[in-house]
């Protein structure tokens, strides 16, 4: 696993870095990426920390859902990691990816632009690269088939295993 | 018990794909004392296999084998080596079909008569009439239970149903109702009723639903003259120099190569498959492919006019609830040309899970535009449009000359362009559906693209001459005396309704058809 749903999942350099995280914006440790409260972390094994901590502000800002906590668009980009590992190509995909994100924001980089907006009119000139194109791409998957986030917006999953919703509210609308 | 065939035995009928067509006909076949070996290209997958879960139930069942797209239609673009979403497995689509079974309308048989001559649109009648299929129709309703017919109550409506009706009946509508479906509204032939459980694309654990994986295929084993081989996938058809077909080559499931001699072959892969194999199968003697004298083999492909309406409300519906097609309203499926358009289209629900909601909503979008919809997804309803496409002799499949397959062979091209009928016609269901739900006070409607084609048809289809089309109105083609094409690719044309049950129909009467011939010794 290369997350960790609580503190006792970490080992002790999370918990080292966890000592100096504050504030909002995510932390970038030697390897890792951890939430500013110490709730989890993200190996990072290819990719360049700070890369992967651009990357998880990308996946946010192309699939927005304030209700979705980072470590889910943590998990949902961790895979462009494990892939550059063995993949040179793709490490290059993503590194120069990202850079190109970093120079077209100018001073400050890409997770300097404090408004949503300001990151989002950068996108919109590079939707149609590669980089992007691998980025949404991969997310309509590794974002939305979570089934921890599936609760966030009242999707029950499976019910065959509760004998379905003939008994559980099927058709219980009251608002018509 | 599955009878074992030897490969040499050529007083087989050998029928390829075990689908709505294929294992219909197997099983119809074996219940008359026909030896029937059944070539499946999937693997068998009972309803405790099934996953109620779309990523993963789409692994299991969906056919992936390399696929490449062409033409005007959005699913070339956001799809483009998943140009239809159908099974690979025993039982074939029936496992992943909603269950909606309704019959043609008699004047849908007679495309060309009725509409006329639609410039740009390869427009025919069947040969056959509505009278003619309506004793099969009976007895296809009978097999699949199908809801409101028989006796058989119509399915409870679930929320996503009760929407849907609420805005139809605001439009006046009223020809709205849960549906003819193919789900059990109560125990019948040992199979359960539906639990309303939802991933009804996903196969039914309940067996509620009616598939030939866990009807027709075990009934027509158990008569001992049915032996159904899985992850045996056909490559090509063999004929002797008197132009009869001999026997099926195919890859087994070791990837060995094997031959199975024939008396007769029967093709069901579907509309994407059947003429590919068809194609594949060319010689010296049918270089345009067999069955192809007509140069019909892969035109004229049809996937229904479909697209869907979403709309999200300012409470909750939980469509996800329940059976995923859950009602109907056809007071536009009739034919009136002052609409705009010949042909008309079913609305039906339909709801998809998270996961497929955020790949087919909008594929490609993001931002907030797209994910504020979704995260309205708990108040969202949903439905999906079915509607008659035109024939067009360039929308077809071909043979790719650079893709290839898992097994070296070339893969299927799917090339479709809307006909501008279709765009009309989509147009007005659009606007339509979005009124339903509008009148029922939505906040947001979304009028979605088509998704990968479900409905597949035409691809070898029926005519009364043989320079018109390549079978005839028993589904033989008109090149060859014992080769038949036994699933929707023998669509004349589209009609409004879902095919499945007239699949069903006309197997059920090219089993009588072909039994009869067989005893008679003309084939």
């Amino acid at each position: 696993m290369y997350l960790t749903g609580d503190v006792r999942g970490l080992s002790r350099r999370d918990l080292l870095a966890r000592s100096v995280a504050a504030g909002a914006a995510l932390v970038v440790g030697t390897g890792f990426v951890f939430s500013p409260r110490g709730a989890w972390a993200v190996e990072v094994t290819a990719l360049k920390p700070q890369t992967m901590a651009t990357l998880i502000q990308l996946a946010r800002d192309i699939y927005p859902h304030d209700k979705v906590a980072d470590e889910f668009y943590a998990v949902a980009v961790k895979g462009h990691d494990d892939k550059a590992a063995g993949d040179p190509v793709h490490l290059a995909l993503i590194e120069d990816g990202i850079a190109d994100l970093d120079t077209r924001a100018g001073a400050g980089g890409y997770l300097g632009r404090g408004w949503e907006a300001e990151r989002v009119a950068i996108l919109r000139d590079i939707a149609g690269t590669p980089f992007f194109q691998a980025v949404r791409g991969g997310l309509v998957v590794g974002l939305y088939n979570q089934k921890a986030i599936w609760p966030i917006f009242g999707y029950q999953g499976e019910s065959f295993s509760q004998g379905g919703y003939i008994e559980r509210g099927f058709d219980d609308i009251a608002w018509l | 018990m599955p009878a074992p065939y030897d490969l040499n035995d050529d007083s087989v009928v050998v029928i390829i794909g075990t689908g709505a067509g294929g294992g219909t006909l197997a099983n119809e076949l074996a219940q008359k004392g026909v030896d029937v070996v059944a070539l499946e290209a999937g693997a068998r997958y009972l309803p405790e296999d099934y996953v109620n879960d779309e990523w993963e139930s789409f692994s299991q069942l969906a056919w992936l084998d390399m696929r490449t797209t062409s033409g005007d239609w959005r699913v070339a673009r956001d799809f483009s080596g998943l140009p239809a979403w159908i099974v690979k497995a025993v039982g074939g689509t029936t496992t992943h079909w909603a269950g909606a079974s309704l019959r043609f309308q008699d004047h849908e048989f007679k495309g060309l008569t009725n509409y006329g001559a639609v410039a740009g649109a390869n427009l025919l009648d069947w040969p056959i009439t509505l009278a003619d299929l309506e004793p099969f129709y009976a007895r296809a309703e009978d097999k699949l239970g199908v809801t409101r017919t028989n006796g058989i109550p119509g399915l409870p409506g679930n929320n996503n149903y009760k929407v849907f009706e609420a805005g139809a009946k605001a439009l006046n509508y009223t020809e709205v109702h849960t549906g003819r479906m193919a789900i059990n509204s109560q125990e019948r032939a040992d199979r359960l009723a539906c639990q309303q459980t939802g991933f009804c694309f996903q196969g039914c654990k309940w067996g509620a639903k009616w598939s030939t994986a866990y009807t027709e295929i075990p009934a027509g084993e158990a008569t001992g003259r049915l032996e159904v081989r899985e992850k045996s996938h056909a490559v090509r058809i063999e004929h002797d120099d008197a132009g009869k077909v001999t026997g099926v080559e195919y890859i087994d499931a070791t990837g060995a190569r094997q031959f199975q001699k024939a008396r007769i072959v029967c093709v069901a892969g579907n509309s994407i498959e059947s003429p590919r194999l068809l194609l594949m199968s060319e010689s010296n003697r049918f270089a345009n492919g067999l069955a192809n004298s007509s140069d019909q083999v892969g035109r004229n492909y049809m996937r229904h006019v479909t697209g869907s309406v979403y709309a999200t409300f300012d409470k909750p519906v939980r469509m996800w609830r329940g059976t995923t097609m859950a009602g109907i309203m056809q007071d536009e499926a009739h034919h009136d040309p002052a609409r705009g358009f010949v042909g008309g289209y079913e609305l039906e629900t339909l709801a998809l899970g998270l996961p497929f909601m955020a790949a087919f909503l909008d594929p490609g979008a993001w931002g907030r535009e797209f994910t504020s919809a979704l995260d309205a997804y708990e108040n969202m309803a949903g439905m999906w449009i079915v509607g008659e496409d035109m024939p067009q002799a360039t929308n077809r499949i071909t043979l790719s000359d650079t893709a290839k397959d898992q097994w070296g062979l070339p893969a299927p091209n799917v090339h479709f362009d809307d006909h501008p009928n279709d765009v009309a016609m989509r147009n007005h269901a659009y606007a339509r559906g979005i009124a339903m739900y509008e009148a029922v006070g939505a906040t947001r409607t979304f009028p979605t693209t088509p998704y990968p084609s479900t409905h597949n048809l035409g691809t070898n289809r029926m005519s009364a001459r043989a320079e018109d089309g390549v079978v005839n109105a028993h589904g033989q083609t008109h090149d060859i005396a014992n080769l038949f094409i036994s699933d929707g690719s023998q669509f004349t044309t589209g009609a409004a309704e879902n095919p499945t049950l007239t699949i069903v129909a006309l197997a059920i009467r090219q089993a009588e058809f072909i039994a009869g011939e067989m005893s008679k010794r003309s084939i």
